[in-house]
């Protein structure tokens, strides 16, 4: 009888580890996002436009300069941080300065930001800067977008095409 | 910290009682989950190389693969990807479990410190493993797991470039990341094979087999498990619709659960920093070495006991240096040595017999040495204020000191395979006492590694030094018991005691104050 209980206590502890296992394994669920929701993710990588600007050096400085270093222009290298705001529906959600990247902020400034937004017709009003100048803005876009719940929408930026694109 | 360890240990020591009435003392798999911990690790290899015949590395192939795996090869491909999952999750289980039991029992401090420091790395290249592998199955919880790491590696400072954007969108997807993430979930184990062989370098045999019993059970249940309830991927990833809702598996994923209330950055600081904290633990506070084992060279023959039984690798055989015609001679790496003694106990020179005003055997330990002990043998058989004498060798870990009593005369050193067989001789032989009990730790559980299994090899004669054959049997108990199984002793004690009754007395010469 014992060694029938010992067994049974065996049988036992091995279906409790596997039942552990098994259980954790995938429950409970876990709720990444509002299932009511749709998700915006604004992603950019850019180079803003130099601190200060070039100066344009003489010819006489040119010579001064060794035969493999020669250039016509100086340049800092640093760059001027990226300002972008982003507007949903008239109200500001999002307002970011972001620094270049690099020890001597000469790179580009990248933004991933991701957000929940209730599923719907939202006016999306998207803005950056990424010059010196004190105010306005040198990219605007806005669009009407009608997000449905559970989908992505992503904000992306390329000046090469123009600047941002909603998808 | 103590009391934390203190009440982890309590907590160990029910489950434990439990475990070794159930599956005996030997395959107790709460004294098994390191061996335990290697077992499911070769589940996991065996049925990783398996499933990389059959995946498709390349992103857009990846899921429609694991499908054919799963559901065209049910009881093949799809038994293979279940264990697969399975003895990942329980390989987790078990380190957990295993940091947690040597942590308690505080097998961790000062020498020690090697294993406990390897170990914590070996923890970090596990969950890597776990991620990387389900980030292959490029279903939804694939993509959330892709999503949700590269958002968090993006809090560190180290890249230029999100490298979310890789799962921005289904425009987007970048396969160069994924393909990285498969090579990660190959090299990443062997890495941590790696890890897991340096973990054990400082045990001499050590244990990375469970039980045959035990291998059994846990490979049994997780096939039964992957039967019941197959590993299924959750639909395919679709970097345009969000994984509202998946099935975690929370023993490697719960970082993203913890990343919707922590900050990234947040978390990898706590990370960091409890990783530290756990990597130092060996020395909070830091543990007093006791002196290491000492070679008397005039008194070794270079017989290789020692080093045979060392179950931390302190001990090593080299060219004899002191002109005796010996081969070799014992040396002592200071550094390695837990002085537990149970080279002492090895050591055919270390025997009470020997009339030498001074006995001094070719290795011991400076703070226990073979002439005190022989002393304290002594002096205990002198104490007895009753019949049916017990003397008890016991180990400092194993708590039987509470058994001193008018009858029963406990003697305590680091551990119970310190003691030369030769003792037990002496002390029945010269009438010190009616029986010899040995107590130590739990089979196959000792402090000290080996010191039980070498015991119970000596005395059945398996193993030199061995007990003598005139010994008489019925005279000596062998009990193994966790520390805190006070009744369980009491017991065995009682036990022992009454069967010394039922014997005749003992015929052993009544030692005189000579010896």
């Amino acid at each position: 009888m014992t060694r029938l209980l010992r067994y049974a206590l065996q049988i036992l502890a091995y279906a409790g580890f596997a039942a552990v296992v098994g259980y954790f394994s995938f429950w409970p669920r876990y709720e990444y996002a509002e299932p009511e929701d749709a998700v915006v993710k604004l992603s950019l990588s850019h180079a803003a436009s130099r601190a200060r600007p070039c100066v344009r050096l003489t010819p006489q400085e040119v010579a001064e300069l060794a035969p493999n270093m020669r250039r016509t222009e100086q340049c800092e290298r640093q760059r001027v941080p990226l300002l972008i705001e982003l507007d949903v529906d008239g109200e500001t959600v999002l307002q970011l300065s972001v620094a270049p990247s690099g020890l001597w902020e000469d790179g580009p400034a990248s933004v991933y930001e991701r957000f929940d937004l209730p599923a719907g017709v939202h006016m999306i009003a998207v803005r950056l800067r990424d010059s010196a100048r004190a105010d306005g803005w040198d990219y605007t876009h806005v669009e009407e977008v009608v997000l449905e719940r559970g989908r992505y929408l992503t904000i992306t930026f390329k000046p090469e095409t123009g600047g941002f694109s909603i998808r | 910290m103590t009391i934390l360890k203190r009440s982890l240990r309590i907590l160990f020591a029910r489950a434990e009682a439990i475990f070794d009435w159930s599956f005996g003392q030997l395959n107790n798999p709460l004294a098994n989950l390191g061996s335990l911990g290697w077992f499911f690790f070769w589940i996991v290899a065996v049925s990783g190389i398996y499933l990389y015949i059959f995946f498709d590395t390349g992103i857009i192939d990846a899921y429609a693969s694991v499908e054919y795996i799963t559901h065209q090869q049910k009881y093949a491909g799809g038994i293979m990807r279940s264990l697969h999952r399975y003895a990942s999750d329980a390989l987790l289980v078990v380190v957990f479990l295993h940091i947690l039991r040597e942590f308690s029992l505080d097998r961790l401090r000062g020498k020690r410190f090697f294993a406990w420091l390897t170990g914590v790395p070996t923890l970090w290249f596990i969950y890597v493993c776990g991620i990387t592998g389900y980030w292959l199955v490029w279903d939804q919880l694939a993509q959330l797991v892709a999503i949700a790491t590269t958002e968090w590696l993006d809090t560190l400072p180290f890249f230029g470039q999100p490298i979310a954007d890789n799962f921005l969108n289904s425009s987007t997807l970048g396969g160069r990341f994924f393909t990285l993430m498969v090579f990660m979930h190959i090299f990443a184990p062997l890495f941590m094979l790696l890890l897991m062989w340096v973990h054990i370098q400082r045990h001499a045999r050590a244990r990375v087999n469970p039980p045959r019993s035990l291998a059994i059970g846990t490979g049994g249940s997780l096939l039964v498990l992957s039967l019941v309830y197959p590993a299924v991927s959750q639909g395919p990833a679709d970097l345009d619709m969000v994984p509202v809702t998946v099935n975690l598996d929370w023993f490697y994923l719960l970082v993203y659960p913890l990343l919707d209330v922590i900050p990234g950055g947040q978390l990898w600081l706590i990370l960091g920093v409890g990783t530290v904290v756990l990597a130092l633990m060996p020395w909070a506070p830091p543990a007093k070495p006791a002196p290491a084992a000492v070679v008397s060279l005039d008194n070794c023959n270079g017989c290789a006991r020692c080093f045979e039984d060392c179950p931390f690798s302190a001990i090593t055989m080299e060219r004899r240096s002191d002109g005796l015609a010996y081969e070799t001679e014992a040396v002592v790496n200071v550094d390695n040595c837990m002085s537990c003694g149970i080279c002492v106990g090895a050591c055919p020179t270390a025997t009470p017999f020997r009339r030498a005003s001074v006995v001094i055997p070719g290795v011991e330990l400076p703070d226990h040495s073979i002439a005190t002990l022989r002393q304290r043998t002594l002096d205990a058989a002198e104490s007895f204020d009753a019949d049916r004498r017990v003397l008890i060798y016991a180990c400092s870990h194993s708590g039987a000191e509470a058994l001193q009593g008018d009858s029963s005369k406990v003697i305590t050193m680091p551990c119970v395979g310190m003691l030369p067989p030769a003792f037990i001789d002496f002390a029945l032989s010269r009438n010190l006492a009616d029986g010899v009990m040995l107590a130590g730790c739990a089979a196959g559980d000792c402090f000290y590694r080996l010191g039980d299994e070498w015991t119970r090899q000596r005395v059945a004669g398996e193993r030199d030094p061995y007990l003598r054959k005139r010994v008489d049997r019925d005279r000596l108990s062998l009990c193994w018991l966790p520390e805190g199984s006070r009744r369980r002793r009491e017991r065995a004690l009682a036990t022992f005691s009454a069967s010394l009754a039922q014997l005749p007395p003992n015929p052993g010469k009544r030692a005189s104050k000579r010896d």
